[in-house]
């Protein structure tokens, strides 16, 4: 993050570096005052009413039976309850839990490493380099909805071209509806919107890295490959935290893909799912999925709390 | 920001560039890599100019016999796509630009004076747009029900299965993000400036409005940009909170494409290439601006 900050620095309006905050001893005027309150003040209200209230509600209800469609004196106080047969009882959310894990790790894996190829690769003087960039980047502004329809055509047993490629025209392999691989198939077709994601941030932070650094470590007789992982993949620490973190919430987040494909059904369970099947399919057991949401929450807040800490602690110091 | 934004720097003389096979092999690579890239879109336009009866006997793996626009006539009239087209349209662009305009107020607020709260407020703010959304969906589906609207904004009477409500909900959810940015943006604008214009009288409104704004003209087209892709391309939110499958946007309702065309894949491929459109076109005319947007934000997926 910070690596990506310091650019801004480098060509803001001409004059000094911005000062020290804090030292401003001008008084505000009273209608200045108030300008200011509001303008700070409906911005955080909408953003906290409908965001963090919500998830405050998220909390208070996963200790609840509720269905939702009732009034709140209907609503009863079990405790953990939903705790316990989420993890104990519950069919269908550790199967959940082993697919998302699943989904973290393929896309840590599969489009991180590809991502930051691509972007070593294209990090020099190359001709056609915006054209290969532009071609790279296109599958990030389709949604993942629309992504789950294009990629059936790829995947249909009926003369789909995933099947015809691999010559399996007479005995097609139905890569959506088998649930042993079907996770694997839309992990494909997610992966494949993610790697350009991936690769812009990583020539970004590429691109930052004083080129001092490998000059004095090529003086110092270093292959381009000792350079690469010894000196400008540490420097890129920041973005590897900014990939880290944006990694772990969109797999947190997948829902729409599978949704699309089969509503999140047959091998393709995800956390997400489980929490809107109680509001838009048939569950409608708030405190359970209240309660599955909380573990979204919770295992969101284990990256998001670190990467705060790490972009306002420098702020903090100066 | 400007630096990603700006064009490519010129481009090297042709004396420097020597044919070598690694360079050959890196532009096979990578040639091969875009062309894998751009297949299931190529794919779907392949399918999407085929009749079905073309395919049912020869199935999509074959060379067409003859290549026709009839199923993008079909999907725009069978899929209602002015419709939807225009329900999306409805919830984006009032979200897009209010999103905008609380955040940079915010983003303004936090980084030209200081507060106890200041630091507190962005980190609000940028944990508020990391969360997965369905930790707090639950919830909101609920509160939408509480909160009551006139009528000739919502026919239920309360935020629900109304149009106004998706809007909010992209607002609080998206000025996270858009706080975060501009707020790191605005920091670098010398601190002089409003303090001159202060000296000379002016608001803190002009300050925000006639000067600090009209500064941040780039990362605001980025933005823009950025977020109109966002809020277009949002499935969830309208899915959840809009049960009225004829208010739906345009990316929601491609679920109803798909009951309603069956089996017929050449048409789902004609629809949603259609849906697709608007995105690819803000993407190629402004690609700078999608790119520098999310390089400098990056925090989002």
């Amino acid at each position: 993050m910070t690596a990506l900050q310091e650019k801004p620095k480098a060509v803001a309006p001409e004059g000094p570096p911005p000062r020290r905050r804090g030292k401003r001893a001008t008084a505000l005027a009273g209608t200045d005052k108030l300008v200011l309150g509001l303008m700070l003040g409906i911005p955080t209200i909408v953003h906290v009413l409908f965001v963090w209230i919500p998830t405050l509600g998220s909390i208070a209800l996963s200790f609840s039976r509720w269905n939702g469609i009732g009034g709140f004196e209907d609503i009863e106080w079990i405790g953990v309850e939903n705790y316990t047969e989420i993890f104990t009882e519950y069919p269908r959310f550790w199967p959940a839990v082993q697919h998302n894990l699943i989904w973290l790790v393929f896309l840590l894996v599969v489009p991180t490493c590809a991502g930051l190829l691509l972007a070593v690769l294209l990090d020099r003087e190359l001709r056609f380099s915006r054209i290969y960039q532009s071609a790279l980047y296109m599958p990030m502004v389709l949604s993942l909805a629309l992504i789950g329809f294009i990629w059936q055509l790829i995947y249909t047993p009926d003369g789909g071209l995933l099947n015809s490629l691999l010559g399996l025209g007479d005995k097609p392999v139905d890569w959506i509806g088998d649930s042993d691989i079907n996770l694997y198939a839309v992990l494909v077709a997610a992966a494949w919107r993610h790697t350009g994601y991936i690769m812009l941030l990583y020539l970004a932070g590429l691109k930052s890295v004083d080129p001092a650094l490998k000059e004095a470590a090529a003086l110092d007789g270093a292959s381009s490959t000792q350079t690469f992982f010894r000196v400008t993949f540490p420097v890129m620490k920041p973005v590897n935290i900014v990939v880290a973190v944006v990694t772990v919430i969109e797999a947190l987040r997948a829902f729409d893909i599978v949704y699309v494909i089969n509503k999140g059904r047959n091998g393709l369970e995800l956390l997400s799912v489980l929490v809107t099947d109680n509001i838009i399919g048939e569950a409608s057991r708030i405190g359970r999925g209240s309660a599955v949401a909380v573990i979204l929450l919770t295992i969101s807040l284990g990256v998001i709390i670190p990467y705060l800490y790490q972009t306002f602690s420098k702020e903090n110091r100066s | 920001m400007t630096a990603t934004l700006e064009r490519p720097s010129a481009p090297v003389s042709s004396k420097k560039r020597t044919v070598t096979p690694a360079r050959v092999a890196l532009h096979a690579f990578l040639i091969l890599t875009c062309l894998m890239t751009l297949a299931p879109l190529l794919w779907a336009v392949y399918a999407s100019l085929r009749t079905y009866d073309d395919t049912s006997v020869n199935g999509y793996f074959s060379i067409a016999k003859s290549l026709t626009l009839e199923n993008f006539a079909k999907a725009w009239d069978v899929g209602d796509l002015p419709h939807f087209y225009w329900n999306t349209f409805l919830i984006t662009i009032p979200a897009l630009l209010l999103t905008l305009l609380l955040s940079s107020m915010v983003a303004f607020g936090v980084s030209r004076f200081s507060f106890k709260f200041n630091l507190l407020l962005l980190m609000i703010f940028t944990a508020g747009n990391l969360l997965p959304q369905q930790v707090i969906v639950t919830p909101l589906w609920r509160l939408y029900r509480l909160i009551e609207v006139p009528e000739w904004i919502s026919a239920s009477g309360s935020l629900i299965d109304s149009q106004l409500g998706v809007i909010l909900i992209h607002i609080a959810f998206q000025s996270g993000f858009c706080t975060f940015v501009l707020s790191n943006y605005m920091k670098t604008i010398p601190y002089e400036l409003t303090e001159a214009a202060r000296v000379d009288g002016a608001s803190v409104f002009r300050q925000y409005w006639q000067l600090t704004l009209p500064l941040c003209r780039p990362v605001l087209a980025a933005l823009a940009t950025l977020e109109f892709t966002w809020i277009y391309n949002d499935f969830l939110w309208a899915l959840v909170l809009i049960q009225d499958g004829d208010k739906m946007p345009v990316t929601s309702a491609l679920q109803n494409l798909k009951g309603t065309f069956f089996t017929d894949n050449n048409l789902i491929a004609a629809g949603s290439l259609l849906v697709a459109l608007p995105t690819l076109v803000v993407f190629f005319v402004l690609q700078r601006q999608f790119v520098g947007g999310l390089t400098l934000g990056s925090t989002k997926g």
